[in-house]
């Protein structure tokens, strides 16, 4: 029946999905040092220099992406969490589980490279800008999912309770980001805005674009090569990984 | 279906009831927290002034998350919960119930003190009376959505820690419209607007927050 | 699918359950009927009480699935619930409430009604008499398992899992309860337990399965 399939399923997939990791892995890796080199020497080199921010606004072509995958890479996690919470299917947990490192990478990078372009253009590391605030919180978000993971020892437990924890976090972002966007305007009259929209060339744009997919593809080669690992720690006592361990020796 | 309810609520308050001090250990640490500022900052009216909605609020957000750590865990180890779940009420309207019964005991007891500590700050009457009205409208939001993660961290070993870790980031936005609230009335504005968002966000977890916390005291138990 | 001709059975279909990395019992198939006691029998750390909490629905199992009347119980959920009653390691009662007031409160969450009067007259039945009205936590351990198991008495549940639930009761108590569960059983009730002790099970309905001797 129905429910045989999915056993099935369930059982297999983990297996039959480690080797197309790798492939995807492999792929993306060269996608991901092919783009961001492209990306980071336009970023240097080709750009044009900005007429109000001078040549200290280039870090926007990592800290702009930077933030938009940290926030993408959340959804992603959550859409994951969704999928394991309806189908109980081991795999997406393990995806969830493989992303949160990246996504709070980025998170932090956000955070650095915002702190970096700040020092210059405003004489302070740090300002209680709306979006730093809420990458802020969304670090705080990432460490959270990964604390409790880790201190849950039972991993099917861990699964579902981190995609829980996931569902409640992607319901709340949009909150958080409206409210600290509403405290920010109260609070600060003379906002100083990270995107002061001054006119984007078109060169920037595309960078920023192969800088984006440069990052995507850096996320799915890491995240792929994460996801091997971790089906490995889990899967160790199934048959496919000790015949695997065997024809390794 | 009120009934299941209406006996959760009882049963939890007859508890609280007969082993009162731990209410009052979460009231004092309310205002001990929020009474260390004025030490740290310097006695400077204008400057506490300025500071005591944050403050207040501030306290108020760990108070009710400390004593949330203890939401489900005797339950837990009595084997009450896992009754709970077995019987035929919905899981996520017991839950409602004993966040309410657990907010009618810690929750309304800070509300019932902070205006005394708004005194230590000097704030005027209409701040206070604001700071009444948002605590009123926020705590039971702290407690719906602490819920979740005292049921997420039910039974681990560094509990309490990870529960700060899972619920802080959530309460952001309490503690903004909260403390928004009282500032927006000191400064003449009005804190009508930060209320309904306080209420509406209340709203909204009162019909989320229990179901998320019966899926995770369902996980807990397995 | 036509509910109603048959009154409704306990069907475990193919049930794995995984405990870390270790597989207590893999595809495991029974079927429980009315008037039928079923003795799990295995020894230590064989997932005797995995199985029971699977077959409550506490328990989401690696794979397979627990029918009730030929629905899943993750679909039923409550509905499942109303006809079960499940007594695990742990009584279920709170310290600082009365006997009869834990037993009451376990009455309404199960969807019933329980009069003071006739939550004491139970509470005497079980062999409580003189302590209806103490704070539980002043009880020894073997009359909070009284307490708990009173729970058997008023309750109307066709499905009891208990698990384990003469540890700790002495000889007139396990008595007791072993006439309680044959009561049950013989009006059409079903019994699933656990036991170490051997107690002389009752009656020609009960039926043995044996976890531990079937490991993969």
């Amino acid at each position: 029946m129905s429910s045989r399939f999915i056993n099935w399923f369930k059982f297999s997939s983990p297996a039959t999905f480690y080797p197309l990791a790798r492939k995807i892995s492999v792929v993306s890796t060269v996608v991901a040092v092919v783009l961001i080199a492209i990306g980071l020497y336009m970023s240097f080199f080709v750009a044009p220099t900005d007429y109000k921010q001078g040549e200290g606004y280039r870090i926007i072509f990592v800290h702009v992406p930077a933030s938009w995958m940290s926030m993408f890479i959340y959804l992603v996690m959550a859409g994951w969490a969704a999928l394991g919470l309806v189908f109980n299917t081991r795999l997406s947990a393990m995806m969830a589980q493989a992303l949160a490192p990246t996504g709070a990478m980025f998170a932090f990078l956000s955070l650095w490279t915002g702190s970096f372009w700040g020092k210059p253009m405003w004489g302070t590391w740090w300002v209680w800008d709306a979006r730093i605030t809420s990458e802020l919180i969304l670090l705080f978000l990432y460490l959270g999912y990964m604390a409790l993971r880790s201190a849950i020892d039972d991993p099917r437990r861990g699964d579902r309770a981190s995609a829980i924890l996931l569902l409640v976090g992607v319901v709340n972002v949009p909150i958080i980001y409206y409210s600290v966007k509403w405290w920010n305007t109260l609070h600060q009259g003379s906002t100083i805005r990270m995107n002061q929209e001054t006119t984007m060339e078109e060169t920037m744009l595309l960078t920023m674009l192969i800088m984006t997919l440069g990052f995507w593809a850096y996320s799915i080669a890491v995240s792929m090569a994460r996801v091997r690992a971790v089906i490995l720690e889990r899967e160790r006592s199934a048959n496919w990984v000790r015949e695997l361990a065997e024809g390794r020796t | 279906m009120l009934e299941p309810l209406y006996w959760i609520i009882r049963r939890d308050l007859t508890i609280a009831m007969r082993r009162r001090s731990d209410v009052f250990t979460t009231l004092i640490f309310f205002v001990i927290v929020v009474s260390l500022f004025p030490l740290g900052i310097g006695p400077e009216p204008g400057t506490l002034r300025l500071i005591a909605p944050g403050i207040v609020w501030v306290g108020a957000l760990l108070a009710s998350m400390l004593a949330l750590e203890q939401i489900f865990s005797a339950d837990h180890r009595d084997g009450t919960l896992e009754q709970m779940l077995l019987t035929p009420q919905p899981v996520a309207l017991l839950v409602a119930g004993k966040v309410l019964a657990h907010w009618l005991v810690s929750g309304v007891p800070l509300v019932i003190i902070a205006p005394l500590l708004g005194l230590q700050y000097d704030l005027s009457m209409d701040a206070l009376q604001a700071l009444v009205i948002s605590l009123l409208l926020g705590t039971p939001t702290l407690s719906l959505i602490g819920a979740i993660g005292a049921a997420l961290t039910l039974g681990l070993r560094s509990g309490g820690v990870l529960l700060a870790l899972l619920v802080l980031p959530l309460y952001i936005p309490v503690l903004i419209f909260g403390a928004g609230a009282v500032e927006a009335t000191v400064s003449g504005l009005g804190g009508q607007s930060h209320l309904s968002l306080l209420g509406a966000i209340l709203v909204a977890s009162l019909v989320l927050a229990p179901l998320a916390t019966a899926a995770a005291l369902r996980v807990a138990e397995d | 699918m036509n509910h109603g001709t048959a009154a409704p059975t306990l069907e475990i279909d193919a049930l794995s359950c995984v405990r870390g990395d270790r597989v207590l019992f893999r595809d495991l198939s029974f079927e429980v009927r009315p008037a039928e006691l079923l003795h799990l029998k295995g020894r230590n750390g064989t997932g005797k009480t995995t199985l029971l909490r699977a077959l409550a629905g506490l328990l989401l199992p690696e794979s397979g699935e627990v029918r009730w009347d030929r629905r899943n119980i993750r679909s039923l959920r409550e509905e499942y619930s109303r006809h079960l009653l499940y007594l695990g390691h742990l009584n279920g009662i709170k310290g600082d409430l009365t006997a009869a007031e834990n037993l009451r409160i376990a009455a309404t969450l199960d969807g019933f009604e329980l009069s003071e009067a006739r939550a004491w007259e139970v509470l005497g039945e079980i062999g409580l008499k003189g302590h209806e009205d103490l704070p539980s936590k002043h009880l020894s351990q073997g009359q909070k398992r009284r307490v708990a198991l009173a729970r058997l008495l008023a309750n109307q549940a066709r499905v009891w899992i208990l698990d384990e639930p003469f540890t700790a009761l002495d000889v007139n108590a396990v008595q007791l309860l072993q006439d309680v569960i044959r009561r049950h059983v013989e009006n059409g009730g079903m019994a699933i337990i656990t036991t170490h002790q051997a107690v002389p099970m009752i009656g020609e309905h009960t039926r043995t399965v044996s976890l531990g001797s079937a490991d993969a």
